[in-house]
């Protein structure tokens, strides 16, 4: 990390070690009330990816995308309501408003990533925040993935409206998420921690007439 | 349904992600020290109330959560555009039926000059 960085920014580690296991903000519920497994008459499955590294990026778009360009080797969604991806699908970066990214990456790569971004951006005016203990992501697959999200948003997630590589923050239930479709068939839920447990309960209230099934 | 087009996301989207947020346009007095009650009581407190066309101070709450502006007729309701900070309108009580884009274009340009980014 350049000086500079290290005389302005004080940045942690916020994994804990290994003597503290970190836990997922549905952690509770799965616990607690167990969840519908996969069967053959499922039509939409549900899996958390817990505990992934979530940013969230504030600055100029120009000068965000030349650092993210050069630390990860792909861009900022070059549109509003956009999502890029590397080559595996692993790393993504979704617009959320004019000046605000949500990079997401697998889990325990955010710290160092945030030390390569915060050199390559210098002195450049941007805000980098971790809010990986802030939200967890959610993903549905299957055949009725769409119907269920149909009865839960009043957004248009119509394939002709809400293509592959789009992804928008909207209502969701009595909540809001981020609804994202980063492939044809999987959607992406990004929630917040205060609303994970009632999202959760919404969506396997919302996927039982399609038998849903929680893999985990 | 009911939508309306923010300016940012640019799409249209449900109403229930956005907030009225009051009067578009009020400047803040440039030296709040120097006015007098009346004055500083009118920033603060007194918003119009126009049969006709009315800015307005929106957000997309849930969304992109920026501020943008609306000019709605009260008496129709009717949504006539939706613009971005630091723009001008193309409706107003003076061109109710919208004035020559390209006048705006050179207005915004020169307002945005002056004063940089402001409703």
């Amino acid at each position: 990390m350049s000086n500079l960085v290290a005389q302005n920014i004080r940045t942690f580690e916020t994994h804990p070690g290994v003597e503290i296991s970190a836990e997922s903000p549905l952690v509770f519920f799965h616990q607690r009330s167990g969840a519908p497994a996969p069967c053959t008459e499922s039509r939409v499955a549900l899996r958390e990816r817990a505990l992934l590294g979530h940013l969230i990026l504030r600055g100029g778009a120009i000068v965000l995308d030349e650092a993210v360009h050069s630390v990860l080797g792909f861009g900022l969604p070059a549109y509003p309501n956009a999502l890029s991806r590397d080559e595996g699908g692993e790393r993504s970066i979704q617009w959320l408003s004019p000046d605000e990214w949500l990079l997401i990456v697998p889990g325990g790569e955010e710290f160092g990533l945030e030390g390569k971004l915060r050199e390559a951006l210098g002195d450049a005016h941007y805000a980098i925040v971790n809010v990986s203990g802030g939200q967890t992501l959610l993903e549905l697959e299957g055949e009725a993935a769409r119907e269920l999200l149909m009865k839960s948003t009043p957004y248009d997630v119509h394939p002709d409206n809400f293509p592959v590589g789009k992804g928008v923050t909207t209502v969701f239930a009595k909540a809001n998420l981020i609804l994202r479709r980063p492939t044809e068939t999987r959607w992406e839920l990004v929630l917040r921690r205060s609303f994970a447990d009632y999202l959760y309960r919404w969506i396997l209230d919302a996927g039982e007439a399609y038998a849903i099934g929680v893999e985990v | 349904m009911f939508h309306i087009y923010c300016p940012y996301c640019e799409e249209h989207r449900e109403e229930e992600e956005f907030h009225p947020k009051g009067q578009a346009h009020i400047a803040r007095p440039e030296e709040p020290e120097a006015c007098s009650d009346e004055e500083w009581g009118d920033y603060l407190f007194f918003r119009d109330n126009p049969r006709g066309i009315h800015h307005e101070l929106w957000v997309h709450a849930v969304g992109c959560r920026k501020f943008f502006n609306i000019t709605r007729h009260t008496v129709s309701y009717a949504i006539l555009e939706t613009y971005k900070m630091g723009e001008l309108p193309r409706f107003t009580a003076e061109f109710p039926e919208g004035s020559l884009s390209e006048k705006v274009t050179t207005e915004a340009e020169a307002m945005s000059r002056q004063e940089g980014v402001k409703a």
